[in-house]
């Protein structure tokens, strides 16, 4: 099709945070003809934004750590719900990758003895974040960055992907809009990476990014592929809640793997009373034993008491926040007190934790050496994603690959801390091995249907004269309240059909959102074409979420209060159909005796 | 503090332009950032900002805020006097894409010349160096790549030296580089010629304007600076050079 600018590639890779850079590098090293397309400029892709660390089991810092426990730790943190394959895979190669980052540059904090140092985090047996203070998105997306710039791959900045284009079964390129001059673009590909990140900023009170608006998630089930627990959606438990500018922005869990406290407006640690029964015993009992614990931390050696049960898994600590805010015991502005300046020295906190420390001066006129934060849950990360092979990382679509936020399984129902870091790294480079083998594999490219890029492309431009008056930005305020509100963190079946309704409501006032200006970067224009994904995938959410009638990880249904064991034998998977958006249930994968025996042991 | 603010926004391309005026309702904490935020939401979607992080990670929503380049998402609305209009314009040393969006593709192409990090072979798969060390690398490695200082630098502002000159913030980039304990790369060639470090003046400029305090003259040009002396203006290694090059 001349109409439209057209580039021809073996793979291309959507999304230019840690998973994209490190498939679009793999691809592009195994000899494939690559490019990256983002929404943003290079390098300000959401793992910008990671702050804690990347975890992987180097045994630096405590030499019983192992890939068996990181496995082990992971399987748990997701409450068994993860595809065991991918959380093995994980924790064994997570190694390589961040040795591998350190040989490209990366430049972590050190160990007494030189190494890269590692530290404490919710649900990890032992210190295991390999950091850069508290910025080590920056310092990873950076050295990927640069390692790209030498690696021979094309980079399309500000191009957002709207749809992929098949050829019959097969992926044959995707189609989108270049965001500075409006125009229309196709990339003819034989392999398709996924790399687009979360789902977000479906929710009012977020950590995330504009970026976040589930564009992976949307066009890979248009595309026909399986998506799996999309129900589990993360709350992170230390968001900023005051003032309301910053509401949502991400107070990283290192601050309590430093050894920071959360207190009730009683001063009271709650977090001892919320110890659920399968990590009861792994904590500490008291305050006392759990300062021995931070002593032996801060002076580097290896502790003799258990770790502070405010190192839960992100889940537990969410909820117990809530319930105290429920119960009347929150902070002036309705969220609980983080405290590390009655337990770390001014000096520490500015060397440790130094974003922190200025977004709070800066932004909350806090000054976090003296005094504590005020913290509340805020939506954070989605588990749920494209359903992918374990070991390629390719979805149920012939040709398309997905990695990282926008992959699915390999956190169950949970994530842990730094997890993330790692998955980006782990299956960004088996998505780019395996889409790279893929192309090499495919003859030719699949033939692009231009009857099919005329309509989406109709379609896109319907908004600037559209007969209705919606403004996208209204729109998109009100499925964010429909979404805090109704599908947050504790969930009834009442609820979420409520907000099925209000959904079905809110696809009526999308079609008729109209914008005014011209196609050249246009905020409100690629907001009104954002909203069909976030609608659609709000309601994959949504009816995974009414699927599960039992509570685990991340999903809470106040009317289904415990785990059910025949619920912890399946995933839901969501799928389009020609009548809408189908929800399944698939039976785990079979797990080996010997790695079963692995997640029972104690060590 | 009144509850309402007044901004004018520059409104145009590269060719042509207008300040527009707006008014917007004020919300504690706000930041500007915000406040253009709500203009898009309530008068004008298409206006065009970029950003991301919204809490100074990023380094996307550059902008001059009443003449001065700042990080929007960290500009507190309440550190300007009440009542009075705030002005923000796009970076000047940029071709404007639209409104407060630039063309920052030169920087992306400057990057491209500097000859990346090559490590010793150490046989050991685990590098040893202290924080002492990590920390002098670390200081560059902050760098958010928000471009200020390559908005205010007067080589590049004034003297529009794109072709010849790098600008601080890829001598940041080449220092973090050049002072990692275990790189053994040399890039003071590229740094005379390709990157024009001499043209800099040391008017710390730059170092003024970094929203993550980086000592960008003191800690990176100045010592890249004295090695390139060291390198090409040494009249010891000249004579050297003379005597026994082929």
């Amino acid at each position: 099709m001349d109409k439209y600018q057209t580039f021809e590639y073996d793979v291309v890779v959507i999304g230019a945070g840690g998973a994209g850079l490190r498939a679009a590098i793999e691809a592009s090293a195994q000899g494939a003809k690559t490019a990256l397309v983002c929404k943003s400029l290079l390098g300000k892709a959401h793992t910008v934004m990671a702050e804690g660390g990347v975890a992987a089991a180097l045994a630096n810092v405590d030499t019983r750590d192992a890939w068996q426990v990181h496995f082990r730790d992971t399987m748990k943190g997701g409450k068994f719900l993860n595809q065991w394959r991918m959380a093995q895979i994980h924790a064994q190669e997570a190694p390589q990758r961040v040795r591998e980052l350190e040989q490209w540059g990366a430049v972590f904090d050190r160990t007494r003895d030189g190494r890269i140092l590692q530290r404490n985090f919710g649900g990890h047996t032992y210190p295991r974040l390999a950091h850069v203070g508290d910025r080590t998105g920056l310092e990873m997306i950076r050295t990927l960055q640069d390692k790209g710039v030498h690696q021979g791959m094309d980079v399309h900045m500000e191009c957002t992907i709207r749809s992929i284009l098949k050829e019959g079964d097969r992926v044959a390129g995707c189609f989108g809009y270049q965001r500075e001059s409006g125009r229309f673009v196709i990339f003819r590909a034989k392999a398709v990476v996924m790399a687009t990140g979360g789902i977000g900023r479906c929710w009012e009170i977020t950590s995330n990014s504009w970026e976040y608006t589930a564009d992976g998630h949307a066009m890979a089930m248009w595309a026909g592929a399986d998506l799996i627990d999309m129900e589990f959606v993360q709350f992170h438990p230390t968001g900023m809640v005051w003032p309301p500018s910053v509401r949502g922005t991400l107070i990283t869990e290192g601050v309590r793997g430093e050894g920071g406290v959360l207190l009730n407006s009683e001063r009271k640690r709650f977090m001892f009373d919320n110890v659920p029964e399968m990590f009861q015993g792994e904590f500490a009992g008291t305050e006392d034993e759990s300062n021995r614990w931070v002593n032996a931390v801060v002076a580097g050696e290896t502790p003799d008491a258990r770790r502070p049960p405010e190192l839960l898994t992100r889940d537990v600590v969410a909820r117990a926040i809530r319930k105290e805010v429920r119960a009347g015991r929150g902070s002036p502005h309705g969220g609980v007190f983080l405290d590390i300046a009655s337990r770390r020295s001014a000096e520490q906190i500015k060397k440790k934790l130094p974003s922190m420390y200025h977004q709070f001066k800066e932004l909350a006129d806090v000054d976090i050496t003296t005094d504590p934060m005020e913290v509340g849950p805020t939506c954070h990360y989605t588990m749920g994603g494209v359903r992918v092979d374990s070991e390629t990382q390719q979805s149920t679509v012939p040709g398309l690959f997905a990695a990282g936020e926008v992959g699915g399984g390999m956190h169950g129902s949970n994530r842990l801390g730094g997890n993330s870091l790692s998955d980006l790294l782990v299956f960004g480079k088996r998505a780019g091995e395996f889409s790279a083998r893929h192309a090499q594999e495919t003859a030719t490219l699949g033939d692009i249907n231009d009857d099919e890029v005329q309509r989406q492309a109709e379609e896109a431009l319907r908004p600037f004269d559209a007969s209705g008056e919606e403004n996208p930005y209204a729109v998109h305020e009100e499925l964010r309240t429909v979404m805090q509100d109704l599908v947050g963190i504790v969930r009834t079946d009442e609820d979420l059909r409520a907000a099925l309704g209000k959904l079905d409501k809110l696809r009526e006032r999308a079609a008729k959102v109209r914008v005014g200006g011209n196609i050249q970067f246009n905020p409100g224009w690629h907001l009104a074409l954002d909203l069909k994904n976030m609608l659609d995938i709000s309601e994959s959410v949504t009816r995974a979420a009414i699927e599960r009638t039992e509570s685990r990880g991340a999903h809470t249904r106040e009317d289904h209060p415990g785990s059910d064991d025949e619920w912890g034998k399946v995933n839901v998977i969501v799928r389009q159909t020609g009548t809408g958006i189908e929800v399944t249930r698939e039976p785990l994968p079979q797990i080996p005796d010997e790695l079963k025996e692995l997640i029972k042991s104690k060590d | 503090m009144s509850d309402e603010a007044i901004l004018k926004i520059y409104r145009g391309d590269d060719q042509s332009g207008e300040m527009v005026d707006y008014r917007i309702p004020v919300a504690p904490g706000m930041v500007v950032l915000d406040a253009i935020h709500a203009v898009q939401a309530m008068q004008a979607p298409d206006l065009a900002v970029r950003w991301n992080c919204k809490a100074g990670k990023c380094g996307s929503c550059s902008g001059e805020v009443n003449g001065k380049p700042k990080l929007m998402c960290m500009d507190r609305m309440d550190k300007y006097p009440d009542g009075e209009p705030i002005t923000i314009r796009p970076m000047k040393s940029f071709p404007v894409l639209k409104d407060l969006v630039c063309d920052v593709s030169w920087n992306y192409e400057v990057n491209k010349k500097i000859p990346p990090i090559k490590l010793k072979e150490t046989g050991d798969e685990d590098p040893r160096f202290s924080q002492e060390e990590a920390d002098r690398v670390q200081e560059f490695r902050k760098c958010i790549e928000c471009f200020l200082c390559q908005d205010v630098c007067h080589v590049i502002r004034e003297h529009d030296k794109k072709q010849e000159f790098g600008g601080p913030r890829f001598f940041v980039r080449v220092a973090g580089l050049e002072m990692h304990p275990l790189d053994e790369e040399n890039r003071l060639g590229v740094l005379k010629d390709d990157l024009g470090l001499g043209y800099c003046n040391i008017t710390k400029c730059c170092t003024e304007v970094c929203p993550e305090g980086i000592a960008i003259t003191d800690n990176a040009i100045i010592p890249l600076k004295e090695r390139v002396a060291d390198e090409f203006y040494d009249p010891v290694k000249k004579l050297f050079r003379v005597l026994f090059s082929k």
